[in-house]
């Protein structure tokens, strides 16, 4: 009896000891999960029903309620946006797409093909400032090296073709980014989570269909396509997930958003109603409308995985 | 015999096949590979040239891609012309703490939430999982607010402190410690090791590649963070390189040759980190793709 007791003393002492230790780890990252997380979280939500002065003082913070929201309804810009968002992720499927070709072919055992993966994983590395200045000389186009390109090419055919003039044209300013971000995204992180994929698939699946008469063509569609859909679909939403955050850096740095604001998107909107502009809670309440987009998508992947896709 | 010369000839048709299949194989992805390289090769050659010569109107063709002189002034020049070393120097104090910090505490707290019990974890845990869907844009502002009621804008502090407690460095590691075999800890107890020491002594040791995979995921990604940094630091001898070589793109935008020998010195030690690290950035991607 008394022994027991005292065993029950000791478990006792030894959770109380575990939870401690338990506080003790968590702690520097949980408190600076609450100071640069969570409270900005909440905080976020309730400058976006603010007007924010952050320039006269003291500081004014004024309760305006839905007002940011009714004018971001409002707000023809905001809509422009938002549409060059949508756009400027047609990069996506040519992405994905390019991803996956390229994995396929990657997928053989041939020699050299480790070379082959780090150079195609190359414009993924850098991508950063040091890459949109370089895209922003090559797309240049009175001396850019792909005008020049172009017009030596027209030379070589006898046509008179100039190249356009990629990031100060209306018309091509999204084009040109778009094919600075394939370049970009097509042999990095999507074709090493392909890669990962293909060498999951069972090996006898495609010895059954051999049986059966496929050709590749057919084994691709039939067992290939099928079997690697749960990977298609993670890196297609997580793609829609990044790009409605995506196009501040290359924005900024190439064509400053424009021509005519034909190349800003949501987040440099936020960028410059927060940073330049001084509409702290206006750019609160874009970024609360990009977190809800952000957010249905998520919930769309958690319904919609394991039903539509192949396990 | 006159069968087994048809099956002679079957075999040396599909060998054919499949060599032929080879080569166009080796040949589309080469010319894929050639798509990739190209901006770099024109980098490459610009950063050598001289400021006259970069324009390349009535030249050969290969001549934009082929170095043609070795200019190695230009990043001489290019060091010089801003403080170019120094935002080396800042790029490297930033990520460097920042990388530190975020592993650090990270393995902490991911030792925690796998490895100990303790009331509230689990909702602490999914606390830390619902943030991760939401957008750094949200964020960003309040926490901008904050650190100028502190006066740190312009700060170092300002760039690296809000980098350093994600939730996704937590959740990778938690999920690497859930896999490691509990006897050892449960040995290492009998003998008398505290929490601490289980935790330096088996869990880490056992976690270097998680830990290494993390670590070279800071890194990069600190590294090439240009908007933080852009919003929080104003004078330019505490710039990080990619908030540096914008301003220097904005004083010198006609100077090609400097300008890309600027971003390939940029670019460099990303590139060494990779070529001698390839295998984490490989595994770190294949995680990120199952929690999925």
């Amino acid at each position: 009896m008394n022994q027991s007791i005292s065993m029950n003393k000791t478990q006792l002492k030894d959770s109380t000891k575990e939870a401690l230790a338990g506080y003790g780890f968590l702690a520097p990252n949980f408190i600076g999960f609450l100071i640069f997380t969570s409270i900005p979280v909440v905080a976020s939500l309730a400058l976006s029903f603010m007007k924010v002065d952050l320039i006269s003082t003291p500081k004014r913070f004024e309760f305006i309620w839905l007002d940011n929201f009714k004018q971001l309804f409002l707000d023809p810009y905001f809509w422009k946006y938002c549409w060059n968002t949508v756009v400027l992720m047609a990069a996506i499927p040519f992405s994905i797409a390019g991803s996956l070709l390229l994995a396929l072919g990657l997928n053989q055992k041939l020699k050299g093909i480790v070379f082959f993966r780090t150079i195609y994983f190359l414009p993924t590395i850098c991508s950063g400032v040091a890459i949109y200045v370089l895209w922003r000389l090559i797309y240049n186009s009175d001396f850019g090296v792909l005008n020049t390109l172009i017009a030596k090419l027209g030379a070589l055919l006898h046509l008179p073709i100039k190249g356009p003039n990629w990031l100060t044209d209306e018309a091509w300013a999204k084009p040109a980014l778009i094919i600075m971000s394939v370049w970009q995204s097509v042999g990095g992180y999507n074709m090493i989570l392909y890669l990962a994929a293909l060498q999951g698939v069972p090996r006898d699946l495609y010895e059954a269909a051999e049986i059966d008469g496929a050709n590749s063509w057919q084994k691709f569609w039939a067992v290939t396509w099928p079997q690697i859909s749960p990977t298609t679909f993670f890196i297609a939403t997580m793609s829609l997930i990044g790009g409605f955050q995506a196009g501040f850096d290359p924005a900024y740095i190439m064509t400053g958003g424009g021509p005519n604001g034909s190349t800003t998107t949501i987040i440099y909107y936020i960028y410059n109603n927060a940073f330049e502009w001084h509409q702290m809670g206006y750019a609160a309440a874009i970024s609360w409308f990009l977190f809800l987009v952000i957010f249905v998508i998520t919930l769309l992947k958690w319904k919609v995985f394991g039903k539509l896709v192949h396990y | 015999m006159d069968q087994s010369a048809d099956v002679k000839k079957l075999i040396r048709e599909q060998k054919r096949k499949r060599l032929f299949e080879k080569i166009a194989l080796y040949f589309l992805i080469s010319l894929g590979a050639l798509t990739m390289l190209a901006p770099f090769l024109w980098m490459i050659s610009t950063s050598l040239k001289m400021p006259g010569d970069v324009f390349s109107y009535q030249k050969p063709w290969w001549y934009d891609w082929v170095p043609t002189s070795f200019v190695w002034r230009n990043y001489i020049q290019a060091w010089n012309i801003v403080p170019f070393a120094r935002f080396y120097l800042n790029s490297i104090f930033v990520v460097s703490l920042t990388t530190a910090g975020q592993v650090a505490t990270s393995a902490f707290a991911a030792y925690a939430f796998a490895r100990l019990r303790f009331p509230g974890r689990d909702n602490i845990f999914f606390t830390y999982l619902a943030t991760m869907m939401i957008p750094g844009a949200v964020t960003m502002i309040p926490v901008f607010i904050l650190l100028q009621q502190l006066g740190w804008i312009d700060s170092y502090k300002a760039v690296i402190l809000p980098g350093i407690f994600t939730a996704y460095g937590t959740f990778m590691l938690r999920q690497f410690f859930l896999t490691l075999p509990k006897d050892l800890e449960d040995a290492a107890k009998i003998d008398g090791c505290g929490y601490f020491g289980i935790f330096w002594k088996i869990v880490l040791p056992l976690s270097k590649p998680a830990l290494a995979t993390l670590t070279t995921f800071t890194f990069m990604g600190s590294w090439m963070n240009f908007m933080w940094p852009l919003i929080v630091l104003n004078s330019h001898e505490k710039f990080t390189l990619p908030v540096g070589l914008a301003y220097f793109q904005s004083l010198h935008h006609t100077d090609w040759n400097l300008l890309m020998a600027g971003s390939l010195m940029m670019i460099l030690p990303i590139l060494l980190l990779f070529i001698f690290n390839q295998r984490y950035f490989v595994e770190g991607i294949k995680l990120s793709g199952i929690k999925g």
